[in-house]
């Protein structure tokens, strides 16, 4: 029987195949490290008096804590502070390549390692965050690990792992597009509506159907970042000729006689036609429109032209009562249309939507226009790199001109570990990937939506699509 | 990290169950960037009460911490068996652990051990008259004895077997290292490496 995508590349990875109830033991070509989950790590290496095994697989950037304005001063929050200088000594101290704050290649983790070209088909990923799953969108095996999992892949360069199942996620319309307006991330919130927060626990998902096949890289990598999202670990993407043009030429991709080897090798990761998924879901794109989430889970969303739903109406006890408390938290009336709730703050950026492709969409919907008075939106590229590049091309003056903040690299707002916090009761529409109590700051609330909805929320001032606009 | 046979030393008795991983060490204490230092934090808000019971001599010098049912329950955070550890415990004895925390202990090298709970009852009563009685916890024989009084603890085998053999996680995969680097060896070139390109 042939196998999935996933299965091949773990396959690849055996050093050593599990035996009875012991898990498999896998390799790790590539260990993405940032100042929040490793110091432990490190500390745990020091004590024991051992060594990072493959320092030139293991890369660390600055990105959690980071702030995104004066960036040249020191950091003002001293928990920030130490965790970001502990990360440079750590690195120092074992030999760990760095792109520190003002560095041009600094960035979110999840945005770094794909622009250079060291996230490529077929290797295994992983980083102490969640949101790894990102980098399956080229075909890796990539997801978040905990703090002691991070000092074992740094003192072995292997994780012990038990298999996981496989979920395929059939995406398709009937010529392959998405409608104007709807982007990857309206697929995202659609999928995690579908199936829940908790659909995908256990398992590898696997994105197909026309619909994916026609997605851009970085489209892709917003889908696949949120897999996490669906409860799922990792999510994957074959690669194809999509894949090989962004990578060829960039900085860590293969080169001459090996691009070729390389690109012979990636065909073959694609799941076979005979090969059975453990589970199977179906996505119908042809009438998707875009996406809002109304509450505070990401499962909890519904198209933009929909009304907040009436807890009353939904029939599982559980869904109910914890709509219910969303609503509360949310500070919103069942029944109102979600185009009406106005926002406080907007928040372009974050490892699921802050590459280029997300800002130039933002840019042409608020360009020529102003975002609405009383609203804050900031735009935070997601690498230095996304921020020169959207400099270059004057982004950043269509933003400034509109009303909005142009910012520099970092996790920022989606997570609010840095100063770019909502205040309590504030609300944001956020092109982020988690809307939890508090996640944007203490009482904040959170509306995810693609960077198209968010420009079009900053202009009008409540949720809205382009369409919506004159 | 070290292996474990047998440890002898003074036994505190921790009269509640249910002792959840906030009590143990509260969530304030997660922003630290080290693995060690986190004796202060153990038991916080009991150790504000004068009376209790790490706050009295002989107890504070303690190492074998004896508590009712229940132990570790709660979050997942590994501080908590690192804030006993770094206090100087090595062993735990309950009559019933969080399994999380049970899985934590064991991959740090904190002995859980788990015996009946009237057998609990005896050790509280008699730390509790003579304190200062120092507990032995044999691994190899799977027994706890203070004075008298010996009674048998249970562990499943395999956490047993890591403990004698002083193997964490890390220290049971680096038993493959040669099948490590036969992978690495095979490994194609043209693989990326993070370091930058010459």
């Amino acid at each position: 029987m042939g196998r999935t995508l996933a299965e091949k590349v773990w396959d690849q990875h055996l050093v050593r195949r599990g035996e009875g109830q012991e898990p498999d033991l896998l390799y790790i070509d590539l260990h993405l490290v940032h100042e929040v989950t490793s110091p432990q790590a490190f500390d745990g290496l020091r004590l024991a008096g051992r060594p990072v095994r493959r320092p030139d697989l293991t890369l660390a950037t600055e990105d959690h804590n980071v702030p995104t304005t004066d960036v040249e001063l020191p950091i003002a929050d001293p928990v920030s502070r130490t965790q970001v200088q502990t990360l440079r000594r750590n690195c120092a101290e074992f030999g760990v390549p760095l792109y520190p704050m003002n560095h041009a290649e600094q960035g979110i983790v999840h945005v770094v390692g794909p622009q250079l070209g060291l996230t490529q088909p077929g290797l295994t990923v992983v980083c102490g965050d969640s949101h790894t799953s990102t980098h399956g969108a080229f075909g890796a095996l990539a997801f978040g690990i905990g703090t002691s999992e991070v000092e074992h892949v740094l003192a072995t360069q292997t994780l012990p792992l038990r298999r996981l199942r496989t979920m395929a996620i059939n995406v398709n319309s009937a010529d392959g597009r998405l409608r104007e307006g709807v982007t990857s991330k309206d697929v995202a919130l659609a999928m995690i509506a579908q199936i829940g927060t908790g659909g995908g626990q256990g398992y590898i998902l696997e994105y197909r159907g026309n619909v994916i096949e026609g997605l851009s890289m970085e489209a892709r990598m917003t889908i696949c970042n949120m897999s996490i999202e669906a409860g799922a670990r990792a999510g994957m993407i074959a690669p194809d000729e999509t894949t090989f043009a962004y990578l060829k030429g960039r900085d860590h991709a293969p080169q001459g006689v090996d691009w070729d080897a390389a690109v012979e090798a990636w065909r073959e990761l694609r799941t076979d036609d005979d090969a059975v998924f453990d589970a199977e879901v179906r996505i119908d794109a042809n009438a998707l429109t875009p996406f809002v989430t109304w509450g505070t889970n990401p499962g909890q969303g519904l198209p933009l032209g929909e009304r907040v739903p009436d807890p009353a109406e939904i029939v599982d006890e559980n869904e109910r009562v914890a709509a219910e408390k969303a609503l509360t938290y949310m500070g919103l009336q069942a029944g109102k249309p979600l185009r009406e709730v106005a926002v406080d703050t907007v928040f372009v950026g974050s490892c699921t939507n802050g590459r280029i492709e997300d800002l130039r969409a933002a840019a042409q919907i608020i360009g020529g226009r102003k975002v609405a008075d009383g609203v804050r939106m900031l735009v935070v590229p997601g690498s230095m790199r996304v921020r020169f590049q959207a400099e270059s091309e004057g982004l950043d003056e269509v933003f400034r001109a509109a009303g909005a903040e142009w910012r520099s690299a970092g996790c920022s707002m989606c997570l609010g570990m840095n100063p770019d916090q909502l205040a309590p009761g504030e609300r944001s529409a956020s092109t982020s990937n988690r809307n939890f109590e508090g996640r944007q700051g203490k009482g904040g609330r959170t509306h995810l939506v693609s960077p198209l909805v968010a420009a079009a929320t900053a202009v009008r001032g409540t949720l809205s699509s382009p369409e919506d606009l004159d | 990290m070290d292996a474990f046979t047998t440890h002898t030393g003074i036994g505190v008795p921790l009269r509640r169950s249910n002792v959840d991983t906030d009590q143990i060490i509260p969530a304030v204490y997660l922003k630290r960037v080290t693995r060690t230092g986190f004796e202060d934090g153990l038991f916080a808000a009991w150790r504000n009460d004068e009376s209790f019971v790490l706050n009295q001599e002989p107890f504070r010098r303690g190492s074998v911490l004896v508590a009712g049912p229940d132990f570790g329950t709660g979050s997942s955070r590994e501080h908590a068996v690192w804030a006993l550890m770094n206090y100087g415990f090595r062993v735990v004895i309950s009559s019933r652990f969080a399994d999380i925390f049970r899985g934590n202990s064991a991959k740090q090298g904190l002995l859980a051990a788990e015996i009946a709970q009237p057998d609990v009852e005896l050790l509280w009563k008699l730390l509790e008259n003579e304190p200062g009685t120092e507990v032995t916890v044999d691994l190899t024989e799977k027994t706890v004895q203070a004075k008298d009084l010996t009674v048998p603890f249970s562990i499943d085998d395999y956490t047993r077997w890591r403990l004698l053999e002083g193997l964490d996680d890390i220290g049971l995969t680096l038993r493959h290292a040669d099948d490590i680097t036969a992978f690495e060896t095979a490994r194609p070139a043209r693989l990326p490496v993070t370091t930058p390109r010459g």
